[in-house]
């Protein structure tokens, strides 16, 4: 099983094994380097752990476990694992600041403890498999023992198809769970017991309600701070992404006030309409960093992503990871391991045009005549200048369908999600027929917290984004998997639970002020970076789509085989006739929308995810995975 | 081919990725049908210019002369003469 996770953790690998319990580990080696090797135990080896990730405040937890009697033979974060439990027991996790996948046996309980992080930086997945249970920290080293998981779960498509994610525990792979985000999977006495230790919640009465902004800025600008020096513990050293954005800006600067020195890593693009490089070099010089920008051309992404896929797990229905994979491979060639970004702080802080579109929407709807209102949208989209849209009885079309809906838990997201499921076009009509009993939209609705109508708008639609979005996308697709493909650790600091409850605690009003959003962000760190970088309109962080897979108009060879009607046939997602005019549409760069660009990506990674882990063939690539 | 069956087929083709006719009658309403996005309506416009030679003012991007089939026959009409 662990061989296939060698990408993870190529500085060595380690068993512990027992009658019961089978422990393995794949080592990349940031804390402790001399005596830090996994699996791990306590003093009487009645405790034995294996995990991934960090555990941060390590060094704090360690002085206060020693406090208590507990004796340390080395310095590592791991070993802090193993005491923390003795003391504390299941709760342990609580006491845990980091990012982390850990699975604990304990020997005279026999009992084997799974626990992943509160927000899900770090992946957890699980099967089982004659009388067994098997965990890892990817499907594959899963697959490698259970091959009849080895087929992809249809419903999972038709979430994936709808929220880029899947939802709760499912996977793209039958049988095959993921631990969720801030949960513990206790097996014992032949029973098994999920549960939830925290997650992401909006009090309706909230402590901070009445702070103003500049207090609320300074309580966030300390905890920033200490979260940034936290994530810079380590034996190596630690980077930081720079996209030339307000977010990994803002790290980057904190992270150069703490350590003093900082390498910072990027990618620029030879599309104007994606490359960011001017405000990258802006922001390298004011902070005086050294600085590498990894150029990334269309090209480069098509010949990745059949690697990407290996990787993911899972279709994807954008190319933005590759440029991210490729950095990675960038990053650990220059001799880093670690590297901090700026991910989460739009989930955390009201970042996303989706947040001001449901406010817009909402709005309008309660006056629903009004033309002012309906014209806001043109304010929020400025490029559609170009499009009919700007027209004020277009707009009532475009965005005023379910208008009316106001109290529907996905208000904000159902127009997004409809564009997402344009991809259902070109289902095979088996594939059509098998889903008409799934609903995407009541599998979330299951998932939501009791208390979730009575939360704020804001609130509701940040926590719809963060249990589709970021836990099923943005921390696995285009986060862990591309980044530790190439070994590399990236660390999330806005995502430090304590950051998260401060701001979830706080009025919507210091996140999204009228239209303009990171409010609170911006002023806690108006004094650590140049007011271009605070001022600048948010530019999300895309690549180029579907014309990554053509060259000079013609298909890659793999793209031509794997989307051609012997190959869509043999798998069955598909209908081939509907793709092939799907493909002749982006060929002929008729494709201009996001519905058409990504269903083809959809449809692509798909059929990679077959042909790499269904039916195992080699995808005929240089750069495809092992 | 009728102006009405020739934009059926386009619409049909390249929006529904589809051969099946049937998918759009003439009255249907094409945002209903997530048809005409942002993205959609730019798509529609550069073929009604491109294939019927008609030039698309800016006051006329209107959904009384856009949102459906038997909408955008009339527009194409009126603006032939």
């Amino acid at each position: 099983m662990i061989a296939v996770l060698r990408h993870r953790g190529p500085d060595g690998e380690h068993e512990y094994t027992s009658p019961l319990c089978a422990l393995a580990h794949a080592r990349l080696s940031i804390i402790d380097l001399e005596t830090g090797t996994q699996p791990m135990a306590n003093e009487d080896g009645s405790v034995w752990t294996t995990f991934n990730g960090e555990i941060f405040n390590y060094v704090e937890l360690r002085t206060e476990l020693q406090r208590l009697g507990h004796r340390f033979r080395t310095r590592s974060d791991t070993e802090v694992i193993v005491h923390a439990y003795e003391e504390y027991g299941e709760r342990f996790v609580e006491r845990l600041n980091g990012q982390f996948a850990i699975a604990l046996w304990d020997t005279r309980r026999e009992r084997l403890v799974l626990a992943r992080d509160r927000v899900g930086i770090r992946p957890l997945f699980y099967a089982r498999s004659g009388g067994r249970l098997l965990f890892a920290s990817e499907i594959k080293a899963i697959l490698a023992v259970a091959p009849q998981s080895a087929a992809l779960d249809v419903h999972a498509l038709a979430q994936i198809f709808t929220f880029w994610a899947t939802v709760g525990s499912r996977t793209a792979f039958q049988g095959v769970n993921s631990l969720p985000p801030g949960h513990l999977l206790v097996v014992e006495n032949g029973t098994e017991r999920l549960e939830r230790y925290w997650d992401w919640t909006f009090p309706a009465r909230r402590t901070g309600a009445n702070l103003s902004l500049e207090a609320a800025a300074e309580a966030l600008r300390c905890l920033l701070t200490d979260a940034v020096r936290l994530q810079l513990r380590a034996d190596v050293p630690v980077g930081a992404y720079l996209s030339g954005g307000l977010d990994s800006s803002g790290i980057a600067a904190l992270a150069r006030q703490t350590a003093g020195e900082l390498r910072t890593f990027s990618i620029t693009f030879d599309d104007a309409e994606y490359d960011e490089g001017r405000f990258q070099q802006q922001m390298a010089e004011h902070l005086g960093v050294r600085h590498a920008a990894l150029r990334c051309t269309a090209r480069d992404i098509g010949d990745a992503f059949p690697e990407l896929i290996w990787h993911t797990e899972s279709p994807v229905l954008r190319t933005a990871p590759v440029p991210l994979m490729l950095l990675a491979r960038h990053v650990h060639a220059a001799g880093f391991k670690v590297v901090l970004t700026g991910e989460g702080a739009d989930e955390v802080f009201g970042g996303y045009d989706l947040f001001k579109e449901g406010k817009i929407r909402r709005f309008w709807a309660r006056q629903p005549g009004s033309e002012g209102r309906a014209a806001l949208f043109s304010r929020l989209y400025p490029y559609l200048g170009r499009s009919p849209v700007t027209s004020r009885s277009f707009s009532r079309l475009f965005f005023g369908q379910r208008l009316e809906e106001l109290d529907h838990p996905f208000y904000a997201h159902l127009t997004r999600w409809r564009t997402t499921q344009g991809i259902f076009r070109v289902l095979s009509p088996e594939l059509r027929a098998q889903l008409q009993a799934v609903s995407p939209e009541e599998d979330l609705k299951a998932q939501l917290p009791a208390d979730f109508a009575a939360w704020d708008d804001l609130a509701r639609d940040q926590y719809v984004e963060v249990k589709t979005l970021l836990e099923g996308y943005l921390l696995s697709s285009q986060g862990d998997r591309p980044a530790l493909a190439h070994a590399v650790e990236s660390r999330l600091p806005y995502l430090d639970h304590r950051v998260v409850e401060l701001v979830n605690g706080l009025s919507p009003r210091l996140k999204l002020r009228g239209l303009r959003e990171k409010v609170l962000l911006k002023a806690a760190l108006a004094d650590v970076l140049p007011e271009p970088i605070v001022r600048r309109t948010k530019q999300p962080y895309r690549a180029p789509y579907s014309r990554c897979f053509f060259d000079d108009g013609q298909p890659l060879p793999y793209v031509k085989e794997l989307l051609s009607a012997s190959s869509l046939r043999r798998s069955g997602y598909f209908h081939p006739p509907a793709v092939e005019r799907l493909v002749e549409k982006c060929q002929t760069g008729r494709a201009l929308g996001e519905g058409d660009n990504m269903a083809f990506v959809g449809v692509l990674s798909t059929q990679l995810l077959h042909e790499h882990f269904v039916a195992r063939r080699a995808i005929p690539v240089a750069a495809a995975g092992a | 081919m009728t102006l009405r069956t020739e934009l059926r087929q386009f619409i049909v083709e390249n929006f529904l990725l589809s051969r099946d006719e049937s998918l759009l009658g003439d009255a249907d309403s094409l945002t209903a049908q997530g048809i005409l996005d942002s993205t959609g309506a730019l798509e529609l416009v550069a073929h009604l210019q491109e294939r019927y030679g008609v030039t698309v003012q800016d006051e006329e991007l209107h959904p009384d002369n856009l949102d459906s089939i038997d909408k955008i026959a009339a527009f194409i009409e009126r603006k032939r003469g």
